[in-house]
Formats: C-alpha cells, sequence, structure tokens
C-alpha cells in the first residue's frame, strides 16, 4: 500500500457530474496540463530541438488559446441554473442560494441576471486523520474570463519572446519557467480549494523570482530576484495564516465555495473574519504589491521584458486581486464593506494608487513608470473590490492585463530595436519616426491606461469610481480621480520622452563593456545621482548583450533606431486590438448593433456576487456625473504632462530648485524612503543590539526633539525655556534615553550566546506561565 | 491505577531531563536528557490513549519514536562536527551566537 | 489491582533514581547505562498501560539502536570513560531551582486537573488483549495516516543523509 494507491482510490471518488456539462469546462484543468507538460518536455527535450524549446510552448500556447476561447463559447451559451454538479455540495449551494436564484433586478426596470451553476469536480487528494484533502476545479464565469486572459497574454509573450531572446545563452531554460508559470497561473485561476490555490499561487511565485533573475551574473538582478521572493513571501505568511483560520473555522475544509457560503451565511463569527481577513489581505499585499509592500514590483523589471509583461503586469500580480474576488464572502464580512465606511483595504487601495502614481513621475527608466504604474492600477482593483465594485475590480483586472502588457511589450520593442537595449528614457526620444507600429500600439495602450473614453481603461476604472461614489466612499472616489490625472500626467511625459521630441541616442554612443563595468560598481543602495547610471544598466541591458552580439550585424548595418520585426510587432497589434475593444464586454448602455448590455457582468456574476452585492443593492449602472470628471481630469492630467514635457521641455530645474517641489522631487526619488525604512531600519534593528537602537533613539530623535523644543522655548521665553527644557524636558527625555539604554544593556546579557542559558530561560518562562495558568484560571 | 500516577511521573521525568539539558557539559549527555525528556512525554500520549479510549495515542507515540531516532542521528553528527573542528563537546563554548 | 501498582511503584522508584542519577553522575558512560534503565523502565509502563506494541518498538528503537548510537558517540568524541572532576556547568543552582519549580507547577496543575480520576479497564483500549491493540493501531497507521507516515519515512530519510554529509571527513 503506497501513497499512490491511496491516490488511485481517491480517483474512484470523482465527483458525479451530469453529462450535460460542457467539456472544456468540466476539464478545464487540461489546460494548465497542456502547460506543464510543455515545461517537462522544453526542460528535458527543449535543447535538443530546432527552435531549443520554444516549439513545446507555442504549440501549447495556442492549444491552450483554442480550448480557452471554447471554454467561453461553451460557457456564454450555457442555460443558467440547471446543469452542471448534482452532487451534494451543489445541492447544499442551491438550497443556500434558492432565494437568491431569481434575484431581484439590478436596476429598476431591468430582467434578473440568471445564474448558471458553477461546475465543479474533485477528486480525493489525501486524507489524514478524519479530514479529506480534495483537489478540484471550481469553473464559473470569473474563472473562464480569467483563463481567457491569462492564455491569450500567455500566447502573446510567448511570440514576442522567441525574438526578443533569441540568442540568449538560457533560452530553453526561459521558456520553461514561462511554461510552468503559465500552467500555475491557469490552475490556479480554477481551483476549488484554498490548498490548491497556494499550490499555484507558490509555483508562480518561484517563477516569478525565476525569471527576475534570469541574467543572475548581474548581483542587482539576483539582488530583485531575492527581494521579490522575499518581500511576496512576507505576505504569504498572512496567506498562510488565513488560509489555516479559514479551514478550522468553516469546519475542516479548504473548499472556497463552502468558507464562502459559511462566512456570508453567519457560520463564522465576525470576529474570526475579521481576523482570517486581515491575514489574507497581507498576502494579497505581497502578490499584488500594494503600499508598503510594493517595493519590490520595480526591481523585479530586472527579468526580461515579455517576462515582466506577462508576470508583473498582466497575470501574477493580479492573483491577489483574485483571491480577494474569490473569497469575497469572507472579505465581504470581515471588512465590513456593506457599511460604507472606509475599512482597511480601501485605504490600502487609495493610498497605493496615490503613491505608486506619484512614484512614477521621477523614474527615468520607461519600465520603472510602467511598474509603478503598475502598482497603482492595481491600486483601484484593490481598492474597487473593497468598495463594493466586484464586477468593476474584475472588469478593471481584464482590460489592465491587456493594455499593461501591450505597453511593457512595446516598451521591450523599443529597447530591443530603437534604443540598444536600455530602457533609460533619456536615450530614446522621436522614436514615433523609426517605429510607426510600436509607437501606434504603445498610443493605444497609453490612452487606455489614461482612461480616454472609448478604450478600455475607461470603461472599467470608470465601474470603480462609480461604485466608490455611490457606496458612500467619499475618499476613495477622490483618492480615485486623482489616480486618474496623475495616470494621464505621468504618461504623457512618457511619450514625450520616448516618442516625441528628437532621437538622443547618439548622444550616448559608448560601448557596452564600460557600462557594465559602471554598473558592476554601482552599490544597490546608491545615492540619487548614481540612480541614473545604475538604471541604465541594471536590467535587460547587460544580459541582451549576449543576445546583442548574436545579431550584431543586423544592427551595424543600420546602427540607428528602426522597427522590431513582426514577431515583436504581430503580439503588439492582437494586443492593441485588444486593448481598444475589450472595454466594450461591459458596454453600459442600451443594446446596440454587436454591444449588450452589461454582457460581461452577466457572464461573470456567480453566487458570491449575488450575496453580497447584489444582496445588498450596491450594483449601480453607469452614471454621466462621475464619468465627465474622470474624463475631464484625464485629459486635464495629458494637458499638464504635455504642457510639462512638451511646452517646456520638462525643465527640471522648477523641480530640483528647491522649496515644496524640490523636498517632493527627493521624497519621490527616495521612493519615500520605504527601501530604507525596510533595510536599514527593520534589518538593521534585527541585526545590532538592542543598545545600540537606543543610542540611536538617543542621539537623533530626542536629540532631535530636544533641539526643537529648545528652539520654541527660546522664542517664548527665558524663564520658560528654563523651566520646560532643563526640567521638565530633559528629565523626561534623559530618563527615557538612560531607561532605554540600560534596558538594552539588560537584555543584551541574556544574547550571550549560551544555548544551555537560553534552555534555562525559556524553561523559566514556561514555568511562569504554567504556575500563572494554575493560580489564576 | 490512578492516572495521575503515571502522569506525575512523567512530569518527574521530564524536569529530570531538563535539568540535564540545562546542565551538562557534554553535548551527548544533553542528548541523553533530551531522550529522556522526549520519553515523558510519550508516556503522557500512551496513558492518554487508555484513558480517552483512543488508539491514536499509540500512533503518535510511534511517529514520536521515529522522529526522535531521526534527531539523534542528526544530532550526534553535529557533535562529531563540533568535536572534530573544536575539541570540545561543550555547548557552553559554542557561542558564537551571542549578541 | 495490587500487583499493577506494586509494579508501578517499583519501576516509578527505579526511574525517578535512574534518572537523578543520570543528570548528576561524574562519568558519561555510566549516565548512558542509567539512560537504559530509565528507558527500559518506560517500555515496562508502556505494557501496563496496554500498550505492548510501542513498548516493543521501544525497546527495539530506543535501547537497541539509539544507546548504541550514542555510546558511539561517547567514543568518537573520546569522552572521559572514568570519573571526570567537572560534567556540569555553573548553572547548576539556578537550573535546579528552575526545573523543580516547572515540576512543581506541572504536579499542582495535574493535581488539580485529575485528581483521583482512575483509568476505566473495561474501555476498548485497556481491554484490548492479544494483540488487539496492534491491529488497531497498524490499522490507523495505514490507512488514516498514511500521509503523515510516508512524511516520516522521508523524514528519516532526509536524516540519514544529512547525519553523512553533517559528520563524513572530507
Amino acid at each position: 500500500m503506497s501513497v499512490f494507491s491511496v491516490l488511485a482510490a481517491g480517483g474512484e471518488t470523482v465527483a458525479e457530474h451530469s453529462s450535460s456539462a460542457p467539456w472544456i469546462l468540466a476539464h478545464a484543468w487540461v489546460l494548465p496540463a497542456l502547460m506543464v507538460a510543455a515545461f517537462v518536455a522544453t526542460l528535458f527535450f527543449g535543447k535538443r530541438m530546432k527552435f531549443l524549446g520554444a516549439e513545446f510552448g507555442i504549440v501549447s500556447s495556442v492549444a491552450t488559446m483554442v480550448l480557452a476561447i471554447g471554454g467561453v463559447i461553451q460557457w456564454v451559451r450555457l442555460a443558467p441554473g440547471t446543469h452542471g454538479e448534482e452532487g451534494a455540495k451543489a445541492e447544499a449551494l442551491r438550497a443556500v442560494g434558492a432565494g437568491l436564484r431569481s434575484f431581484a433586478a439590478h436596476f429598476a426596470g431591468e430582467e434578473p441576471i440568471k445564474l448558471r451553476d458553477p461546475i465543479e469536480r474533485s477528486v480525493s487528494w489525501f486524507r489524514n486523520g478524519s479530514v479529506d484533502v480534495g483537489l478540484g476545479i471550481h469553473v464559473d464565469g470569473f474563472t473562464v474570463a480569467m483563463l481567457f486572459t491569462v492564455a491569450f497574454i500567455s500566447l502573446c509573450v510567448h511570440v514576442f519572446s522567441i525574438e526578443y531572446l533569441r540568442g540568449d545563452k538560457r533560452f530553453t531554460h526561459y521558456f520553461a519557467s514561462l511554461n510552468l508559470f503559465s500552467g500555475a497561473m491557469l490552475w490556479m485561476v480554477q481551483t476549488s480549494t484554498t490548498l490548491g490555490l497556494l499550490f499555484g499561487w507558490e509555483l508562480m511565485g518561484l517563477c516569478s523570482f525565476l525569471l527576475i533573475g534570469h541574467w543572475w551574473e548581474d548581483k542587482t538582478n539576483s539582488d530583485a530576484a531575492l527581494k521579490a521572493f522575499f518581500t511576496t513571501r512576507t505576505g504569504d505568511i498572512g496567506l498562510l495564516v488565513g488560509i489555516v483560520i479559514l479551514f478550522f473555522a468553516a469546519g475542516n475544509t479548504f473548499d472556497m465555495a463552502a468558507i464562502n457560503e459559511k462566512a456570508l451565511h453567519g457560520g463564522i463569527n465576525h470576529a474570526t473574519l475579521v481576523v482570517a481577513a486581515v491575514a489574507l489581505f497581507f498576502g494579497v499585499m505581497g502578490k499584488s504589491a500594494q503600499f508598503p509592500l510594493h517595493t519590490w514590483l520595480p526591481d523585479a523589471m530586472a527579468g526580461p521584458t515579455p517576462a515582466s509583461s506577462l508576470i508583473h503586469a498582466a497575470t501574477m500580480v493580479v492573483a491577489g486581486v483574485y483571491l480577494f474576488a474569490r473569497l469575497y464572502g469572507v472579505f465581504w464580512q470581515g471588512f465590513s464593506i456593506t457599511s460604507g465606511g472606509m475599512n482597511f483595504g480601501s485605504w490600502i487601495g487609495a493610498i497605493t494608487i496615490v503613491s505608486a502614481a506619484g512614484l512614477a513621475f521621477v523614474q527615468t527608466d520607461i519600465k520603472k513608470v510602467l511598474a509603478y504604474s503598475t502598482v497603482s492600477q492595481l491600486g483601484y482593483m484593490i481598492l474597487g473590490l473593497s468598495v463594493g465594485a466586484w464586477v468593476g475590480a474584475i472588469f478593471h483586472l481584464v482590460t489592465h492585463a491587456f493594455f499593461k502588457a501591450l505597453l511593457f511589450q512595446a516598451s521591450g520593442s523599443v529597447a530591443h530595436s530603437g534604443s540598444h537595449h536600455s530602457f533609460e528614457m533619456e536615450r530614446m526620444g522621436g522614436l514615433r519616426k523609426y517605429m510607426p507600429i510600436t509607437y501606434r500600439t504603445f498610443f493605444v495602450g497609453y490612452l487606455a491606461l489614461a482612461g480616454i473614453p472609448i478604450f478600455s481603461g475607461f470603461w472599467s476604472k470608470d465601474e470603480i469610481l462609480n461604485a466608490a461614489d455611490k457606496n458612500g466612499f467619499t475618499l476613495a472616489l477622490i483618492a480615485g480621480s486623482l489616480g486618474a490625472f496623475m495616470t494621464g500626467c505621468y504618461m504623457t511625459r512618457v511619450m514625450a520622452k520616448t516618442f516625441w521630441g528628437e532621437n538622443r541616442l547618439h548622444l550616448f554612443h559608448d560601448d557596452h563593456d564600460a557600462h557594465g563595468a559602471h554598473a558592476a560598481a554601482d552599490d544597490h543602495g546608491a545615492a540619487a545621482h548614481d540612480t541614473h547610471a545604475h538604471d541604465a544598466h541594471g536590467h535587460d541591458a547587460h544580459g541582451a548583450a549576449v543576445a546583442h552580439d548574436a545579431h550584431g550585424d543586423a544592427h551595424d548595418a543600420h546602427d540607428g533606431p528602426h522597427e522590431s520585426p513582426a514577431l515583436i510587432t504581430g503580439p503588439l497589434v492582437a494586443l492593441a486590438v485588444m486593448a481598444t475593444f475589450v472595454g466594450f464586454a461591459n458596454w453600459p448602455f442600451k443594446d446596440f448593433l454587436f454591444l449588450k448590455r452589461f454582457w460581461f457582468e452577466k457572464n461573470i456574476a456567480n453566487i458570491t456576487f449575488e450575496e453580497t452585492i447584489a444582496a445588498a443593492g450596491k450594483v449601480h449602472p453607469f452614471n454621466w456625473g462621475v464619468a465627465i470628471p474622470s474624463i475631464i481630469l484625464a485629459v486635464g492630467g495629458i494637458a499638464v504632462g504635455y504642457w510639462y514635457n512638451v511646452v517646456k521641455q520638462g525643465d527640471l530645474g522648477l523641480v530640483r530648485r528647491g522649496g515644496v517641489f524640490g523636498l517632493g522631487h527627493k521624497v519621490l526619488k527616495n521612493k519615500y524612503y520605504l527601501d530604507a525604512l525596510w533595510t536599514d531600519l527593520i534589518i538593521g534593528s534585527i541585526k545590532g543590539p538592542i543598545a545600540k537602537m537606543a543610542y540611536w533613539i538617543n542621539q537623533n530623535v530626542i536629540d532631535a526633539v530636544i533641539n526643537t523644543a529648545g528652539r520654541s522655548a527660546a522664542a517664548t521665553g527665558r524663564g520658560v525655556y528654563r523651566y520646560i527644557d532643563q526640567g521638565l524636558v530633559d528629565g523626561i527625555v534623559n530618563g527615557a534615553g538612560i531607561s532605554a539604554s540600560t534596558g538594552g544593556g539588560v537584555l543584551r546579557k541574556l544574547q550571550n550566546g549560551k544555548v544551555q542559558a537560553y534552555a534555562a530561560t525559556f524553561l523559566a518562562a514556561t514555568g511562569l506561565i504554567a504556575f500563572g495558568l494554575v493560580l489564576f484560571l | 491505577m490512578l492516572i495521575n500516577q503515571f502522569l506525575v511521573l512523567a512530569a518527574f521525568l521530564f524536569c529530570a531531563g531538563a535539568y540535564g539539558v540545562m546542565v551538562r557539559k557534554n553535548a551527548v549527555l544533553v542528548l541523553m536528557s533530551i531522550e529522556l525528556m522526549i520519553n515523558s512525554v510519550n508516556m503522557n500520549l500512551i496513558a492518554f490513549a487508555l484513558k480517552n479510549d483512543n488508539i491514536i495515542g499509540h500512533v503518535f507515540a510511534l511517529f514520536v519514536i521515529a522522529v526522535a531516532a531521526a534527531e539523534v542521528g542528526v544530532g550526534l553528527a553535529i557533535v562529531l562536527l563540533i568535536y572534530r573542528n573544536r575539541r570540545s563537546v561543550d555547548p557552553g563554548e559554542v557561542s558564537e551566537m551571542k549578541g | 489491582m495490587l500487583a499493577q501498582n506494586l509494579t508501578f511503584g517499583l519501576l516509578a522508584v527505579a526511574m525517578a533514581l535512574s534518572a537523578i542519577k543520570l543528570v548528576t553522575t561524574k562519568n558519561v558512560v555510566h549516565a548512558a547505562l542509567y539512560l537504559v534503565i530509565v528507558l527500559s523502565g518506560v517500555a515496562a509502563q508502556y505494557i501496563l498501560l496496554a500498550a505492548e506494541f510501542v513498548a516493543v518498538t521501544q525497546v527495539l528503537v530506543y535501547i537497541g539502536a539509539i544507546m548504541v548510537l550514542v555510546l558511539f558517540g561517547i567514543m568518537l568524541t573520546r569522552a572521559p570513560i572514568g570519573k571526570t572532576p567537572e560534567l556540569d556547568n555553573n548553572q547548576r543552582i539556578p537550573a535546579a531551582i528552575v526545573s523543580l519549580f516547572l515540576f512543581g507547577a506541572l504536579a499542582t496543575l495535574l493535581i488539580d486537573a485529575f485528581g483521583d480520576d482512575r483509568f476505566d479497564l473495561n474501555n476498548g483500549v485497556a481491554s484490548g488483549a492479544a494483540g488487539l491493540n496492534m491491529v488497531r493501531t497498524s490499522d490507523s497507521i495505514f490507512s488514516q495516516y498514511l500521509v503523515p507516515f510516508e512524511v516520516v519515512s522521508i523524514l528519516l530519510l532526509a536524516a540519514l543523509v544529512g547525519a553523512i554529509v553533517v559528520a563524513r571527513r572530507d
């Protein structure tokens, strides 16, 4: 008897599903399985193949794409309510949702949305004690939308990568990681249990680590990979805690549908849900790069650009958003979203939108601008979910995936053919003339991101802002509108520096070797003026130098900027088409030609959505009162950006000269000092002895307090000065300092490195606690 | 038989083991004291299996024995390594981790 | 009942004295022998508690395997075989206070919680004579707890490999 035989035995317990369930939806696991098969094939046979293993990835992703389109068609044509799994769980869910099944009209005078049952299949994975851990799929409209998005972008990235990484020495490994990543993401969006979700989540983290560190010979790249890994792992502690809490709270089950149901119908008490929601939210913050755990995402740009486009823009970073939306019942109760006050999620989302958009202004590296823009847009999604715009947030997730993948790949095209493998915007400029297709597709992405009507970003962002307004989250509305303004502004700066004006590449006509040495000499935490040179060579430049040699002939022939080949522009055009038209999927007006009113919403609405937002009557139609101001703000942002960057030629003197602008510029340049906070303050305080910390506080903070107090006291009068400063403040301050340093000294003695003394302390403490329990309980 | 006669005996063995862990200057003796503590815990498991009429206590005692075997193997290997590098097995002398 | 209590008392006294000698003796090899006494006593207690399979495992694994390992450890570290002047470090008094305090707390807690509770000698585990408990144990290991069992086997393998890697000379 072995594990395998039990697994085989478990296989017999496949839940019965009626034969009416469409094949692709009932076998959605085939999609990730295809990508994982491609991963294995690439890893083992890739190097022997003609295209070094890329063919496996291409074939699998084309097949996945076809299946995903088939899945969308099957889902749309599925009749509501009468098919799907007939197991006990579906019966239970149906019993719960029975009253809501024929739900009241969403908006006055409209027919109710008819829900389709999710298609569920599961096998018993393993048993431990009396707990039976299942592994299964749960396919509903949300899953189908995610599958389509991921498959589409994955295919584009695979095609793009063939040309972009041609000649790279780890070409095969790159494709293997890409395949595994796609498989993990496709799995994560369809699994029915939190455990299965964790599995996909961590696999994606691993692939992200591998791809960021793809050119690991450069220390900055491997540092960036480690930073991404550790930062997301920090958040994952919360995720694990949340999963464990929910496992026990929901009665020994990992099943997400059951957890949602229990959370929404009083099966779990409110305090537990609050703790679980906050814990899970830490995982969301790490993965979806929310303030203040967002610092890894800009550094993650060290990876190859198509990988950034797939992982760090379109798909992996939205895993947190997906988790939030999937376990919405838990967050709905835990964050009390229905009550309408600013909750934890909406605060974090609002802060992220504005702070990341601010940071995007001072980046000189086009990929970093896009990275901060991604952070900011993820903030919109988190904000949307936290203010009750479930559909809006998911819609934004989908539209953002298309237009941000487009922007990244276009920037990759620019670096590939327009600026000698550099992402430094100082080396670009005027590329409109040289790269017409890249320029036009980037322009589409720009308009979509800025939220200009008819392009996709407008529709989805507006839905979130509308919900924030209607559900009483005024601060969220303000932050979102401000973010819309800033987005238009910084993206115009990117356009001006990259595609408009004069080309500046010839100003930087030095060879690559000198730069390699320069980059190596730079320290990671270099001062602000160093970041410039450092950023220019922090990523692709170094590794791509290898690739550069391979097609060096082409470059020698025409050394200036030129348009990229069809393998790069093809995916760009495909993504641009999607970025333009995908916004019409949730057409908010009356049916018009092929546009169906709220087609997207009607197809992704699931039982969780019905029981939370719809039941609370928080679904709102399109509203010009919010849309027009947001259009005005976006256009205003573009106008300001145009005035400053094109008319004024980006006069940096204005911001560097000092005053409030200068201070703001400095703070932004240093990324709000968050990196310094993580590395210097927190790690330093763990590393250094406590006494040192107390000394530091004594020297810096408290001295500063004394000085400030001294100055103001001197102004108010000598007598007061003598009394307050010398007597009271000094007393308190010195007392605090002395007690801190004495305390540090005492505690330091405990850290004597002798294990047996540690054991004695530990046992004594245990005894005291036990004794306390005896006495007081 | 009283339940407590087993539990108190186990508690006594546990505390004797704890004393050994705290005072012994030979790492092998420290490991032996740890074995004593593990055994006292196992006695609790077996006693409660009988009290609660639940065989799972026996299952866990067996798991604990297996894990303890692994622990002794790795622990002795580490002690040997320390001995080879420092010619001493006194845990008190290995204090590079001091703050 | 008297026989059982008498057996328990004799074993308990022997075990307690050996445990004290184990942590106080100045001779390393003697300490190992005292440990053998305590472990055998524990095995005997398992039999009193109707856990004969665990008792046999205890003898095989602890006294058969682990003690041999420990003796090898003593030899390989060239510990002085005879009496040694100092086998304890300088925190003997605080350690004694801590462990006595711990014992006091634990004993109070146990007496408070279980008082004069007795085993029900008619229940399933107690009446599981003639190897029935062994059947039950193996049934639940190989069905309910199969995955933990496999995990433990992997742990043992890892410990084996790890011990070799750590201790080999290279």
